[in-house]
């Protein structure tokens, strides 16, 4: 290794490598909406995670609309037979993180925003070739737990290379 | 002159950093909050940990109890009854972020009063099952 000794060529190599890492966020944030679903992404805010994380795990954003994100936040007493209420400024930070990295795809004529994940046509779609019966296993338990058959999920990856379902 | 202030300004923020201790409050602490809210109730006669460990194992309402997601064993590894996410123990002996934030363990118990109960628990309720939870031993 050598030592770069001169500040301003110092600064440089600074300004240049995060330039890199700023790009390089951009190129994952292009496959958003592509083929590429399962493609790792790791968008993240703290409370978030520690909110929406606590009864199950965190569900990415880009998996539904701004708008289905909107009709859960303000639905949080009622949230699938849970009361998952919080303080307002929390929940006003994390529906602004929840609506900012959403699906943008477009979306089925829907009369009411649909509220799960896995009654969109797009989750359906990629999971049709998932047998009744590994649905129904108990280590499955619920569509919704995504983690255990998509082994990175955790870490924002649902690439299908990293899928084991569960015997 | 501003850069000096700056660096005052700086030194003064990371100082009050290392003075926060980690932990808002100690879990003495928060059976302290609860006891103050308790004694205010009519013929209140302190809490008792045999009573906190009977209300935590009891099924109630939609056959759900505490240890339905906790475990029987409050220094285990807990497991959500609906979608089977890991919940870390819940005794302060086997986890020592529990009981230390007054908010959060305030958001807990309504919540999951609610699922077990229908309805908030009393701080006599409260009471009870922290003083068993913190007499489990790891
Ligand atoms: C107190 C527990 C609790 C908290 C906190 C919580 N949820 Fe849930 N959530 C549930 C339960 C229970 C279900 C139903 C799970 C199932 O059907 O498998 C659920 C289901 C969901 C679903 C539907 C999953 C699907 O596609 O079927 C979404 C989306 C969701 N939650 C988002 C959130 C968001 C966003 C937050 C944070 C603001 C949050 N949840 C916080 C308990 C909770
Ligand atoms: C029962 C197991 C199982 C569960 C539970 C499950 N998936 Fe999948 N998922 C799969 C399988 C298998 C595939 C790959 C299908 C294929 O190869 O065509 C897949 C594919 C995907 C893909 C596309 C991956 C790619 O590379 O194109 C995404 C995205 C995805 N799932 C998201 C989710 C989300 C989000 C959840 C939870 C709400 C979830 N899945 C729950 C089994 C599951
Ligand atoms: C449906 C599942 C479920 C049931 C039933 C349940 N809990 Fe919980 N509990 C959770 C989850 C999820 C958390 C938060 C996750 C975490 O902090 O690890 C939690 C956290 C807590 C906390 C927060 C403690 C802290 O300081 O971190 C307390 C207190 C608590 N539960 C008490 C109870 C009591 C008392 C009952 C019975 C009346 C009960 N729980 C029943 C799921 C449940």
């Amino acid at each position: 290794m050598f030592k770069i000794k001169n500040t301003t060529l110092r600064f440089v190599v600074v300004m240049l490598a995060m330039c890199a890492t700023m790009s390089a966020v951009t190129v994952s944030d292009a496959w958003a909406d592509g083929d590429h679903e399962g493609q790792k992404r790791t968008v993240s805010n703290a409370k978030w995670k520690d909110e929406c994380g606590a009864c199950h795990f965190a569900f990415p954003p880009r998996f539904l609309p701004a708008e289905s994100w909107r009709a859960i936040m303000s639905g949080l007493d009622k949230h699938f037979g849970s009361n998952a209420t919080m303080d307002e400024a929390t929940a006003k930070e994390i529906t602004g993180f929840l609506e900012k990295n959403a699906s943008t795809k477009k979306q089925e004529v829907q009369a009411k925003p649909l509220l799960r994940i896995t009654e969109t046509r797009w989750f359906k779609s990629e999971h049709r070739k998932v047998a009744e019966r590994d649905w129904k296993n108990p280590k499955v338990k619920s569509p919704a737990n995504c983690g255990a058959c998509h082994t990175q999920a955790d870490s924002g990856d649902f690439d299908e290379d990293n899928v084991k379902i569960p015997k | 002159m501003r850069r000096i202030n700056f660096v005052i300004g700086l030194m003064v923020a990371a100082a009050g950093l290392i003075a926060n201790p980690a932990f808002a409050e100690t879990p003495v602490e928060v059976l302290a909050t609860i006891k103050a809210e308790a004694s205010g109730t009519p013929g209140f006669m302190g809490f008792s940990a045999d009573r906190g460990e009977k209300f935590f194992k009891t099924k109630q309402k939609h056959n759900l109890s505490c240890s339905s997601c906790h475990t029987d064993n409050p220094t285990a590894q807990g497991k959500h009854s609906e979608t089977d996410k890991i919940i870390k123990p819940l005794a302060p002996a086997a986890n020592e972020e529990r009981f230390t934030d007054l908010k959060k363990v305030a958001k807990w118990f309504k919540r999951n009063c609610n699922d077990v109960l229908d309805r908030e628990c009393t701080p006599q309720e409260k009471g009870d099952v922290l003083s068993y939870l913190l007499t489990v031993k790891k």
